[in-house]
């Protein structure tokens, strides 16, 4: 859904929980974590996500690990361990028939991989016949609660990491329009949403990070934003330092942008400040709506070379793509620079 | 004379498909290109800078713009 008509109706639902229910959400919905993270008897914590997508590579197998990968991911941004996980699947009548369950099975394949490579276990799930496929999974993990990352946890003098390359919106739109390089704009979307977020997860647990976020929909800005907001910071990203998948830029010159990542960039637009000189299409990338984007930490600046050491060894990228800063008076928080 | 595109009613990136399909036929123009979003309107505006057109923008009442494209 459109950002802001989400939160809207969120705070609609939210408004009649009884107080001794709310208080087992540690973090959640008010600050928009990513996940929400519960209070259990005993001083325990459990986090949990759920999150469903349509295809967006034609492989059956790359999808279903793309859509775990991306659901998984919502775990390692607050600093918790997967543990558990039910498949949510909406399958059309065609693909319920005998000679088309292969694709089915692949997909719930694709799935199981990335659960196993993070160790969690596939408990359960629930089919729904729909006009559209769709797969997706509830997600828990385990977390230590006095030490999770949030989204209003940014200090001024942080850096920020980010640990996967930025474009998946326009490569998929370039993917499903069968455009040139749609092959390999297919290639690169199931390498990289297709790999889990868990050596960035591994970062937050060993350094004790505050805050961390997982890049999806809203993309890099609006995920930035959400932070920046929740924290009372504002946000510098550094156009010319963002990690890009191959021929991103091109494509987003040439105008090959989701009506989605549109729609982020307006609705942020008032938070947001772009400095003369900044290119456009970089500016359309920043809000480029993400499927299993990297994470983007917040690091103190005594702990950046080993929090990019750890990322590299893992084989993720570690890339300074920016600063946080005080707020600021005109209320702009993030900076496009 | 130049070669109208309608892409009225289409979502993105439908409308700079249009536009970057008939570039690839006849690389010169010039377009015309009817669009009734902000979206699309930005997109096909930036593809048509991008391949060397100047971008003219004309209301034609209705929430519908025409994009008018001269090779420069």
């Amino acid at each position: 859904m459109a950002p802001g008509s989400l939160e809207r109706l969120l705070q609609g639902i939210a408004a009649d929980t009884p107080p001794h229910l709310e208080a087992r959400v540690l973090a959640g919905r008010a600050r928009n974590e990513d996940a929400v993270v519960l209070d259990l008897p005993g001083g325990r914590a459990i986090v949990q996500s759920v999150d469903i997508l349509t295809p967006i590579v034609n492989d059956a197998f790359a999808f279903g690990r793309i859509a775990a990968a991306n659901a998984l991911s919502d775990i390692y941004a607050m600093g918790g361990e997967p543990w558990c996980a039910m498949n949510i699947a909406c399958f059309p009548q065609a693909l319920a028939e005998e000679d088309a369950q292969h694709i089915l099975a692949d997909i719930l394949r694709g799935g199981q991989s990335a659960l196993l490579e993070a160790g969690a276990v596939l408990a359960g799930g629930h089919t729904v016949q729909d006009d559209e496929l769709k797969y997706g999974l509830a997600v828990t993990g385990v977390i230590d609660p006095a030490h999770m990352a949030v989204n209003n946890g940014l200090k001024p003098g942080q850096h920020l990491l980010l640990t996967k390359p930025l474009g998946t919106g326009i490569l998929a739109t370039v993917a499903k329009a069968r455009w040139e390089g749609a092959e390999e704009s297919e290639q690169a979307l199931t390498t990289v949403c297709g790999r889990l977020n868990s050596v960035g997860g591994r970062v937050i647990h060993s350094l004790r990070l505050s805050a961390a976020t997982d890049i999806t929909g809203f993309g890099l800005g609006g995920h930035a934003l959400e932070m920046a907001l929740a924290s009372g910071v504002s946000i510098a990203l550094d156009t010319q330092a963002l990690p890009l998948l191959p021929r991103v830029l091109e494509y987003a010159r040439d105008g090959l942008i989701p009506a989605g990542s549109h729609l982020n960039r307006r609705h942020w637009q008032c938070f947001t400040l772009v400095e003369p000189g900044v290119d456009e299409a970089l500016e359309s990338i920043v809000f480029d709506a993400q499927t299993s984007g990297g994470l983007l930490l917040a690091v103190p600046p005594h702990q950046v070379a080993e929090a990019c050491a750890l990322l590299l060894a893992g084989g993720d990228l570690a890339c300074d793509v920016g600063q946080v800063l005080p707020a600021r008076d005109d209320g702009r928080a993030l900076i496009l620079r | 004379m130049s070669h109208v595109i309608d892409s009225c009613g289409l979502s993105c990136p439908q409308p700079v498909l249009l536009f970057l399909n008939a570039v690839k036929e006849n690389p010169h123009g010039p377009y015309s290109v009817l669009v009734d979003n902000d979206a699309s309107r930005e997109n096909v505006s930036r593809a048509a800078r991008n391949r060397g057109f100047a971008v003219e923008e004309e209301d034609q009442g209705n929430g519908v713009t025409r994009l008018n494209m001269v090779k420069t």
